[in-house]
């Protein structure tokens, strides 16, 4: 399901003494199974952006297209319901949703607010208990007996289980230790290319982006300022640093390496693996000549 | 070198309803100096959280002593050494007390009956030393996360504390956050002396620390200089924590078979290496 | 809706009511209420109502704001000027067209009902948009001293008070989230019946109550690291300062009390 964003402006308290525009003429395009990382300063937009992607804001000025649904500031929000069911949200620190008895029926509770028969949408939330890592016998548990790290995947398995087409991750791993951080990275690039999910990744991690992505849009005082492949975007490190953004660790790494032995390597290495690799065989070269 | 905190054979476990739960701090014996920077790292449940509280007697150990300033940490004496540290927790809302930046910074100065001309001073002046002095009378909401626990900071700094404890201050703060704070932090302890211990998953952070505790499954695994410790950079590995860039490069850079000497602590440090073993030729 | 919604709220300034002690200010309404019941003829609701209009004007809080902010109260003073106007049975009868009958003292009561909800309405809005909570709190603090004999927890009450309004933000913020986020796995909480919107809302209450849980024991132990152990001992940090600006306010209330009691039918 394409997205595709037009002149997309919005006003928070509109018309009051306290009214503050958040987003001003935001153009932009994801694909349909893209895995697109909007990367950009706290304060930039990024998180009014991202309730534009399934009407949990409407834009004051310029339109929304979400697939077949067109979202302006007058689209009527029944309509809004079925794009939800077709874009899914995990919020940042997702585990704060939780509230039923239980953690299978907390995982329902998506399923059944979009329709899905309860037989169909209890065997959803016990696959997605396995799929996620968590011990079966969590489902009859409390969610708030689990600990931080069982919470945020409950609550990840609560959005997982209405089965959007398009995946929308605020920050997915914010405090989460380094490994927690990882699997779950791990999941969603998993579930990606199993699910043919469109994935975007709302994230202040260039790692994360530059890993990946395959598609970046760059926010800035609440515009979309760039947009481009992970390659083309981290090329362009003075403009970046205008928004206040740096280029990844190893992107950087590459950069003062090639800056000392006064060459470049071939290609641009978005992870560390990628690099190292670049690197053994530029030494290798070196060693012929 | 002057002590400032020990643990003594320290265990702890949490009470449930059928006695004892797990135990959380096992047996743990460690001692600061005066004008150290400590970094005390570990993966998510490895107990570091449970001897913090042990540190600033929210807690009492089941065995052990904890001994702060010289004198065993008791009841009586719990809100006197109390004054003496500054303690600076994970959420940066919910230690925020006061109703604008100089209220809460004066918090715990108010607490402590100090006159008010003297507040007003060290408000002040603690605030300039996180650099927040132009925001007096700003409100939390409209703080950025790095923003608030910069005052958190003062207002632990304002009672002129011997020691600074920090709780996952930065865990959740933004990358730019975490840095303005790290920063602060670091500047301070250069220009004061103050002894820091800092309770954190970011190696990176950990690496500016003189020495690392590292805690897994309610041990302490190792201790040692930043060096020593990444030295056994597998191990911290397995016990789920992450390498400081430069370290995992290498690691990286090794298994592809490229030939290094030594380790490599910074990103300057391993281009150095690269650059004179396999590429000025 | 909520976000243009001013009363209660706090717009920072410098005018004069701005920079006076809240103590004053308190004082001030509290008196201006009283003075209010007063008025009871149209000479004295005339001058009721220049004096609130000096009052704004001094405030230099845009009427624009004003009227635009309180709209849903002056829709509930609409409607007792109406009740009235049709209730009340006395004096001449005016129009008697079908059910409706309107007397003249009717329009007379529904009009100086309305004058009194308007002001009253008006001035306690500017008390609180032009003193931040904080001050509302000390000056209430500092008001209430005296009934600490009573054995009336004053210091409690007013940290309670000044954390709760503290808090207010923050809250406000969370449950936004949490209301986006359970959209977001399509609760509805704007439609269906009454049963299923009240159903609709445990799942933003619970999550509500779980954080304001967790919020209330970081507090709490953040607190008592810090020191805290209640108001003995503690010395205060903010401190009031009546100046001869007060002194203005406060002789500006009493010459119009006198005034409206002379006056008065």
């Amino acid at each position: 399901m394409d997205i595709s964003l037009q002149q997309v402006g919005y006003l928070y308290g509109k018309d009051s003494p306290f009214e503050k525009r958040a987003l001003q003429g935001v153009t932009a395009t994801i694909a349909s199974g893209s895995y697109t990382a909007i990367i950009g300063h706290t304060g930039s937009g990024k998180s009014t952006l991202l309730m534009h992607l399934n009407g949990l804001l409407k834009p004051s000025e310029g339109s929304v297209q979400i697939g077949d649904t067109r979202i302006t500031a007058n689209t009527k929000a029944k309509a809004l319901k079925d794009v939800r069911r077709k874009v899914g949200i995990v919020f940042q620190f997702p585990e704060h949703q939780l509230f039923e008895e239980t953690v299978e029926k907390d995982i329902m509770f998506g399923p059944l607010n979009f329709g899905v028969p309860e037989q169909e949408a209890r065997k959803r939330a016990h696959e997605l208990i396995a799929l996620l890592g968590l011990p079966e016998e969590v489902a009859q548990k409390s969610p708030f007996d689990l600990s931080g790290g069982q919470m945020r995947r409950v609550a990840i398995a609560g959005v997982l289980a209405f089965k959007p087409s398009v995946l929308v991750l605020d920050e997915p791993t914010a405090g989460l230790d380094p490994r927690g951080r990882q699997e779950i990275m791990e999941l969603f690039h998993r579930l990606h290319h199993q699910e043919n999910l469109t994935t975007i990744l709302v994230t202040h991690s260039m790692e994360d982006a530059a890993r990946y992505a395959d598609h970046l849009i760059v926010m800035s005082g609440g515009t979309a300022v760039m947009t481009g492949s992970p390659k083309e975007i981290f090329s362009r490190e003075e403009e970046l640093a205008t928004y206040r953004l740096g280029l990844p660790r190893s992107v950087q790494f590459q950069r003062d390496f090639e800056r000392l032995i006064g060459r470049t390597l071939p290609d641009m290495a978005l992870t560390e693996e990628q690099l190292a690799q670049a690197i053994v065989r530029a030494a290798a070269e070196e060693g012929d000549a | 070198m002057k002590e400032i905190l020990s643990l003594d054979r320290v265990t702890y476990a949490y009470p449930t309803e059928e006695g004892k739960g797990r135990t959380a701090v096992d047996d743990v014996s460690f001692t600061v100096n005066d004008g150290e920077w400590i970094a005390i790292v570990g993966h998510n449940g490895s107990g570091k959280s449970t001897m913090a509280k042990l540190m600033i007697g929210l807690l009492f150990p089941d065995e052990g002593d904890v001994r702060l300033f010289l004198e065993k940490l008791t009841d009586e004496n719990l809100w006197d050494i109390r004054s003496q540290m500054g303690i600076v927790f994970q959420n940066p809302d919910n230690q925020f007390v006061g109703s604008t930046v100089q209220d809460d910074v004066a918090f715990a100065l108010e607490n402590n009956g100090v006159p008010v001309e003297e507040m007003v001073t060290r408000v002040h002046q603690a605030l300039a030393q996180v650099k927040m002095a132009e925001f007096l009378d700003h409100e939390p909401h409209h703080l950025s996360g790095g923003q608030k626990q910069r005052v958190a900071i003062a207002g632990a700094l304002a009672l002129q504390p011997r020691l600074l404890l920090m709780d996952e201050a930065t865990s959740m703060l933004d990358p730019q956050g975490r840095a303005e704070v790290i920063r602060i932090v670091h500047d301070l302890k250069k220009d004061t002396g103050l002894t820091v211990i800092s309770i954190t998953h970011d190696l990176e952070e950990a690496l500016l620390a003189d020495r690392i505790f590292v805690m897994n499954k309610g041990k302490l695994l190792r201790t040692g200089t930043p060096e020593e410790v990444f030295a056994h950079g597998d191990e911290l590995e397995t016990i789920g924590l992450d390498l400081p860039f430069a370290m995992k490069m290498s690691n990286l850079l090794r298994e592809n078979g490229l030939g290094l000497k030594g380790e490599h602590m910074t990103e300057e440090e391993l281009v150095n290496e690269l650059w004179t073993s396999h590429f000025n030729k | 809706m909520l976000e243009k919604m001013i009363f209660g709220r706090y717009i920072p300034g410098s005018s004069f009511v701005h920079r006076l002690d809240p103590r004053s200010k308190l004082l001030f309404v509290l008196l201006f209420v009283v003075a209010v019941f007063f008025a009871n003829n149209a000479v004295t609701y005339g001058i009721l109502l220049a004096f609130t209009l000096f009052i704004i004007v001094v405030s230099r809080i845009r009427l624009y704001f004003l009227i635009n902010g309180l709209k849903p109260i002056i829709f509930l003073i609409a409607f007792t000027f109406l009740m009235h106007l049709f209730f009340t049975r006395e004096g001449v009868l005016l129009v008697d067209w079908k059910i409706i009958k309107i007397y003249e003292e009717g329009i007379r009561q529904g009009f100086f009902i309305s004058i009194r909800f308007f002001v009253l309405v008006l001035v306690t809005s500017i008390l609180t948009l032009t003193t931040s909570p904080i001050s509302i709190t000390d000056g209430m603090e500092d008001l209430l001293h005296p009934f600490k004999r009573f054995k009336l927890p004053v210091h409690e009450l007013a940290l309670m008070m000044s954390i709760s309004l503290r808090f207010i933000p923050t809250l406000m913020d969370e449950t936004g989230k949490i209301l986006k986020a359970q959209l977001a796995r399509g609760s509805d909480i704007s439609t269906g019946s009454m049963k299923e919107r009240i159903r609709a809302v445990v799942p933003l209450l619970v999550p509500l109550f779980v954080s304001a849980f967790k919020r209330a024991e970081d507090l709490a132990v953040a607190m008592e690291v810090r020191g805290y152990r209640g108001g003995e001992g503690r010395t205060r940090y903010r401190q009031l300062v009546w100046g001869q600006r007060d002194t203005i306010a406060i002789v500006m209330l009493v010459v119009l009390m006198v005034t409206l009691y002379l006056l008065r039918g």
